[in-house]
């Protein structure tokens, strides 16, 4: 078991012929189960075309109609991205992944509203993870993203982030500690966004395959103090936090555009001291993610 | 990107916002002759920076003559005007905005941002104009009206009408207020700002509402569909090292500390930032290479870092994903002989081809000090710089 995605999930790589799309794809296809579960590319232009023997169809629906594939991962240019989105959500799919950094932040507001109306309409719910952020792995099994897959392991521990390399390096610590991870999976960076740590979490503690969970997050933002509020009533299992910004000045943009201090309430210390109230083993040194996850266990 | 406050009134105009009518001035004659053009018997003289709190630090000011227009146009022009946005140094002020005088009968304030805890854009006004919002929001978070827009829907009268009644708008002035709301709102969504603020927003003895002072801030990631906002951008109000960082697709930040930091990815950044802080230092600056850490990008970010004269040692944190830890070996030794390196170089490096990367920075006899963790490498570069 895991959350969202296994070895039988099959994928649908919208902006598959890009050079971004064409290289991760690569990665993914050469993953574990990957050439299983990729099975289906989307391009208006090229429909009828393949990609290292995958199909290449003018729309989602129809490729989600001729594959059975239920989950699509975007690489489109930051000016179509949403436009991706919107067509993934309209096929009906179950989840997707959008890689793709630097959407309008409009774009998205528009598109993440366009999905709720759909929803309160008694359209079927398509979950976003994303945008501007490296996907979700299953180790061994299925890997949909940007994520190095060599540095994952197996095993019971879940991990999420906001940030890339930020997971990655709390996956290798676990790694190299002999922990291995259930999924692993990044939300993102931006300031409007799909899926949530608080959705993440709620995930993790449904799974009877995930022990314990790192939760990592970064200044702005109300999100972490949520998930940390939601976890303090209903989480079962111990959750080790890092929040990274403690030196970050207000006001600035720290790479991410979601990583913005706009009040007192999201900066670093304050979410860490929300997550320490909830019961949260938080620690400031971030080098020592893993080793305090295994102390708990 | 941040614009001036001339800019913004430029755009509020555009959108049909009413603001009093004033001339921009790049000099003290200028000042004058515009003060002249707008006729009428007082001026406010207004240092054009892109700092909040201008009033408070004395670069706005009232004139009654034109010999007092010219008095004050030259105190501020050119001054360094400190605020509490601007940092101990001040900005250096060399633009003004001369404006004619306003009967202002009450202050207001309204804003549109966008909310990510709801997704909506917010609009929030308060009946306290004039004053730091984020005070009010603290010492009277009552006098402040929100409602949330679907941008499907719109901003809708309903809605304005709640935000105009909310803060004690006259009733004679409400339908004028709507207006207002309505075309901020507009000018928002159309523009792609992140934030557009009105503060304050006056009522004025006839019953006109009007825009006195304005802020935008506009998404970088929408810029390509504003060339006429990027057209706004004034270079002298950024820093010198960002500005040629984002030539070369570097995120920089300068900071106080004295340890500068190369790290992919802005989460690891931070992290490491504060792992240099957990030691006992500070950093120097916030810079993600991003994805591609070719060598000509670690080697601008060396020189980049090392224009800050503060910059006492150098600390590199790569996690090799897809990125392999050998090409950035090869880069940072190359940068590192490039800008002949005079400081103590830390670097950790993990993920894909580690040890060989590691085996490149040994062999290239220069004195790179080597580290497994993020905790390590800041002890080590905490300890060389001290």
């Amino acid at each position: 078991m895991s959350i969202l995605i296994n070895k039988d999930t099959k994928v649908i790589t919208q902006g598959i012929t890009g050079k971004t799309g064409q290289f991760h794809t690569e990665k993914c296809v050469e993953y574990a189960n990957g050439k299983n579960c990729f099975v289906a590319g989307v391009n208006p232009k090229k429909a009828g075309e393949t990609f290292l023997d995958i199909p290449i169809f003018g729309t989602v629906k129809e490729a989600s109609a001729q594959t059975g594939a239920t989950v699509s991962v975007i690489y489109v240019p930051p000016a179509g991205a949403a436009g991706a989105i919107w067509e993934a959500v309209e096929a009906d799919l179950d989840l997707v992944i959008c890689v793709t950094e630097g959407i309008p932040v409009r774009d998205m507001l528009e598109v993440r509203n366009k999905m709720k109306a759909k929803e309160a309409a008694g359209g079927k719910k398509t979950l976003l993870l994303g945008p501007n952020c490296p996907g979700l792995i299953t180790p061994e099994e299925i890997k949909i993203g940007i994520m190095p897959g060599h540095i994952h392991r197996k095993g019971r521990i879940g991990v999420v982030s906001r940030s890339g390399t930020l997971t990655y390096e709390a996956v290798a610590q676990l790694t190299e500690i002999g922990l291995g991870q259930s999924s692993a999976v990044g939300i993102g960076g931006d300031p409007i966004n799909g899926l949530k740590h608080i959705d993440v979490m709620q995930a993790f503690n449904d799974d009877p395959d995930t022990d314990a969970v790192i939760m990592i997050g970064e200044i702005g933002g109300p999100d972490e103090a949520e998930a940390a509020l939601w976890c303090k009533a209903n989480m079962k299992k111990p959750v080790v936090g890092f929040i990274a910004g403690v030196t970050a000045p207000a006001g600035k943009r720290m790479g991410h555009a979601g990583a913005l201090i706009s009040g007192g309430a999201d900066t670093a210390e304050a979410k860490l001291a929300v997550m320490e109230e909830c019961g949260f083993k938080v620690t400031r040194n971030p080098s020592e993610m893993g080793r305090l996850l295994k102390s708990i266990l | 990107m941040k614009i001036h406050e001339y800019q913004a009134k430029e755009i509020l105009r555009k959108y049909g916002v009413v603001t009093p009518r004033g001339i921009p001035c790049f000099s003290v004659d200028e000042a004058v002759k515009a003060a002249a053009e707008l006729g009428g018997s007082i001026w406010v003289v207004k240092a054009q920076i892109h700092a909040g709190g201008r009033g408070k630090g004395g670069g706005v000011k009232l004139a009654r003559s034109a010999d007092e227009v010219r008095k004050l146009a030259s105190e501020i022009l050119g001054m360094q005007l400190v605020t509490h946005q601007t940092g101990p140094l001040g900005q250096k002020v060399r633009r003004l905005l001369i404006e004619e005088g306003a009967d202002i009968r009450k202050e207001y304030y309204v804003a549109a941002l966008t909310d990510r805890a709801s997704q909506k854009v917010a609009m929030m006004a308060s009946s306290e104009g004039g004053m730091d919002i984020e005070e009010v929001a603290h010492n009277t978070p009552e006098k402040i009206v929100k409602v949330f827009v679907d941008p499907a829907a719109g901003l809708t009268d309903a809605q304005a009408t709640e935000l105009a009644k909310g803060i004690g708008v006259p009733d004679a002035s409400i339908a004028k207020a709507v207006d207002t709301f309505k075309r901020l709102y507009t000018c928002y969504m159309e523009t792609d700002a992140s934030l557009a603020e009105i503060n304050p927003l006056i009522l004025e003895g006839n019953g006109n509402i009007k825009a006195l002072d304005a802020k935008f801030n506009f998404d970088a990631n929408a810029l390509y569909r504003h060339p006429e906002i990027v057209a706004y951008r004034d270079l002298d109000e950024e820093d010198p090292a960002e500005i040629e960082a984002s030539k070369f697709d570097l995120a920089y930040i300068s900071l106080d500390g004295n340890i500068g930091c190369l790290v992919n990815g802005a989460g690891l950044a931070m992290a490491t930032m504060d792992t240099i802080k957990l030691f006992g230092a500070e950093p120097a600056n916030f810079l993600d290479v991003g994805g591609g850490a070719t060598t000509e990008k670690v080697t601008e970010a060396f020189k980049i870092m090392l224009k800050n004269s503060a910059v006492k040692g150098i600390l590199v944190n790569i996690f090799g994903g897809i990125m392999r830890c050998d090409t950035i070996a090869n880069g940072v030794v190359t940068a590192a002989r490039e800008v002949q390196l005079k400081v103590p170089l830390v670097v950790r490096m993990k993920g894909t081809n580690e040890d060989l990367g590691k085996k490149i920075l040994v062999e290239s006899g220069l004195p790179i000090i080597s580290a497994d963790t993020m905790a390590e490498a800041a002890q080590k570069i905490v300890a060389a710089v001290q």
